[in-house]
């Protein structure tokens, strides 16, 4: 297991309710494993524990076997790359030297990026399909790009584990589809761990080795998508009304209206 | 070919700056002459080191806020050095020394104070409050020295009112001497978080997952970028826009990586305060302007110039 989570429980300081709930999950190496709740379920906090970033008030967070906030931050960021929700760009800033950021973990102190650091910034730009970005400045690329060059930067990082808080938020339909199918690759040809954070329940029970369902910062459910994304367990977690139905052998998610449209009742 | 350019321009303007002055010193006597020695050698290589320490701070202090209007004295440290300053002057108190080490505990006691203030919101030092907390803290200096400096008389006022506005009169080789021993530290300090610097403009998460020590950073830079500022402010008094417009002009030919932001900011801020100085020492001669005007008189026109080139590309 690259990433364990054992019995995890996590308080904000000052805050009423556990944000995390004794949750447990693990992440082995060629795994794609998607973490899915409805907003405000804590999987943000999920991943502030599980990188150390946070400590657990109860249970452990282990990073290769290792308590994630004993690992010194440069240390881990040569093990674990981080695709955050947002991220500010006070100055501007080509691709380039973005994707370069993520091989900083990697450099000594005082040490100009050798040729092995901009070979990893070549090939990271590769995987992720945006060597055409390479000159463009950050703020010009439409919302997939930016994605593309974040996914990028953390692989320039050259990563065991990968872990993205909702990578597909404001993307349309092609470009959430063309993420999902990037990281599903990533992991099947490189061996890389995957931990995505989601709510986007079908995206994650058509690419997911596995799910975890998160309610209120508890667990609800883990397993195979099929078995965790029942009728009954995504209605009562999403608190809305779906149906389920079967495609390529994954569960898939269709939501009900309540009310119903008036010229079919009768 | 950049960097041959801002070291010959750092070249040209430390020589102008020794063979110009109000007293003409044929060429040729330029050696021999006390006046270069004592007085115009030792006042070029001050100004030189106080312009790159405003600017190398302000480069960090900008990163470390993430906010490009901040400047070495955004944080109170102007505040809290002036009112040293004209505290030393209206209270007489004598010696050489007594004014820079005055200026220094003040500032020193501002950035002390805008830290505590900023602490308030936990241990992290959010840069908003840093930011508030300075200002804060630098108004109610410089109500205090307003209060004194209208409190004083006349032959105060002035030496009060041309400190505030920074000048390098003060220079000599013992100067010279003691920020020459003094700033590398604060220096390295900066020049070792550069790539921390990079990362923080990703905001504070996004830093500390690609390796940043968000904290110790943030209180590294502060600390160095306050050393700087207090020492600068010590020996020549307020001066205002190197910190401000040689970091921006820097980003526009060399880009956002501190770690070559950082020495193209000391080169450029050193040959704008040397240039500045110069004028002032020349342009009204025997008189002398305070340098502060200066720098804003040549550093705004320039960064207007430099900022629409810049926009259009």
């Amino acid at each position: 297991m690259i990433l364990e989570l054992d019995g995890v429980t996590a308080r904000y300081p000052g805050a009423e309710r556990d944000a995390l709930t004794g949750v447990t999950l693990g992440v082995a190496k060629g795994e794609l494993l998607a973490v899915l709740g409805p907003n405000g379920s804590g999987k943000t906090t999920l991943i502030r524990v599980a990188l150390g970033a946070m400590k657990p008030a109860a249970g452990v967070a282990r990073v290769s076997g290792r308590p994630a906030h004993e690992w010194d931050r440069r240390a881990l960021a040569r093990v674990a790359a981080v695709v955050t929700q947002r991220e500010e760009t006070a100055f501007p800033q080509r691709v380039r030297d973005a994707v370069l950021l993520g091989r900083y973990p990697h450099l000594p102190p005082f040490t100009a990026p050798r040729a092995a650091d901009r070979a990893a910034v070549r090939d990271a730009l590769a995987a992720c399909d945006a060597e055409a970005l390479a000159g463009r400045w950050i703020e010009t690329l439409s919302g997939g790009e930016h994605q593309r060059v974040r996914l990028a930067r953390a692989l320039a990082q050259e990563p065991e584990l990968l872990v993205l808080d909702e990578p597909t938020a404001s993307l349309d339909v092609r470009h959430e589809m063309a993420l999902f199918e990037q990281i599903r690759s990533l992991v099947d040809a490189r061996g890389l761990a995957a931990l995505v954070i989601t709510h986007q329940v079908n995206l994650a029970a058509r690419f997911a080795d596995r799910v975890v369902l998160l309610s209120g910062g508890a667990p609800a459910g883990a397993g195979t998508p099929a078995n965790v994304l029942t009728r009954e367990t995504v209605e009562r977690v999403f608190d809305w009304p779906v149906a389920i139905q079967s495609f390529d052998d994954r569960p898939q998610m269709v939501p009900l209206r309540r009310v119903l449209p008036s010229h079919r009742s009768s | 070919m950049k960097w041959g350019g801002l070291v010959g321009a750092a070249l040209l303007t430390l020589t102008l700056a020794v063979v110009l002055g109000p007293t003409r010193i044929p060429l040729g006597e330029l050696a021999g002459s006390e006046i270069v020695r004592d007085l115009r050698v030792p006042r070029a290589l001050l100004g030189f080191l106080v312009g790159g320490s405003l600017a190398v701070s302000g480069a960090g202090l900008q990163a470390l806020v993430r906010n490009p209007l901040a400047d070495p004295f955004l944080l109170g440290l102007s505040g809290g050095a002036g009112l040293g300053a004209v505290g030393a002057i209206a209270l007489r108190l004598p010696g050489p020394w007594a004014l820079p080490i005055a200026a220094f505990a003040g500032a020193l006691a501002a950035m002390a104070l805008v830290y505590r203030l900023a602490l308030v919101s936990g241990a992290a030092l959010d840069p908003r409050v840093l930011l508030l907390a300075g200002v804060v803290v630098g108004s109610f200096a410089a109500a205090i020295t307003t209060a004194i400096v209208s409190l004083s008389e006349a032959e105060q006022l002035r030496n009060a009112f041309l400190w505030l506005w920074g000048g390098l009169s003060g220079a000599s080789w013992t100067t010279v001497g003691v920020l020459a021993v003094y700033l590398p530290l604060p220096l390295l300090l900066l020049l070792g978080s550069a790539r921390s610097l990079d990362l923080m403009a990703l905001g504070d998460e996004p830093a500390g997952y690609l390796g940043a020590d968000v904290t110790r950073v943030r209180r590294r830079v502060y600390l160095a970028a306050s050393l700087l500022t207090a020492a600068a402010v010590a020996v020549s008094g307020v001066i205002g826009f190197v910190g401000l417009i040689i970091p921006h002009a820097g980003r526009m030919g060399w880009g956002h990586r501190h770690r070559t932001l950082l020495p193209v900011s000391f080169l450029g801020g050193g040959v704008l305060l040397v240039l500045a100085d110069t004028l002032a020492r020349t342009a009204v001669a025997p008189r002398e302007l305070p340098v502060g005007i200066v720098t804003a008189l040549i550093g705004v026109p320039v960064f207007a110039l430099l900022l629409r080139r810049w926009v259009r590309a």
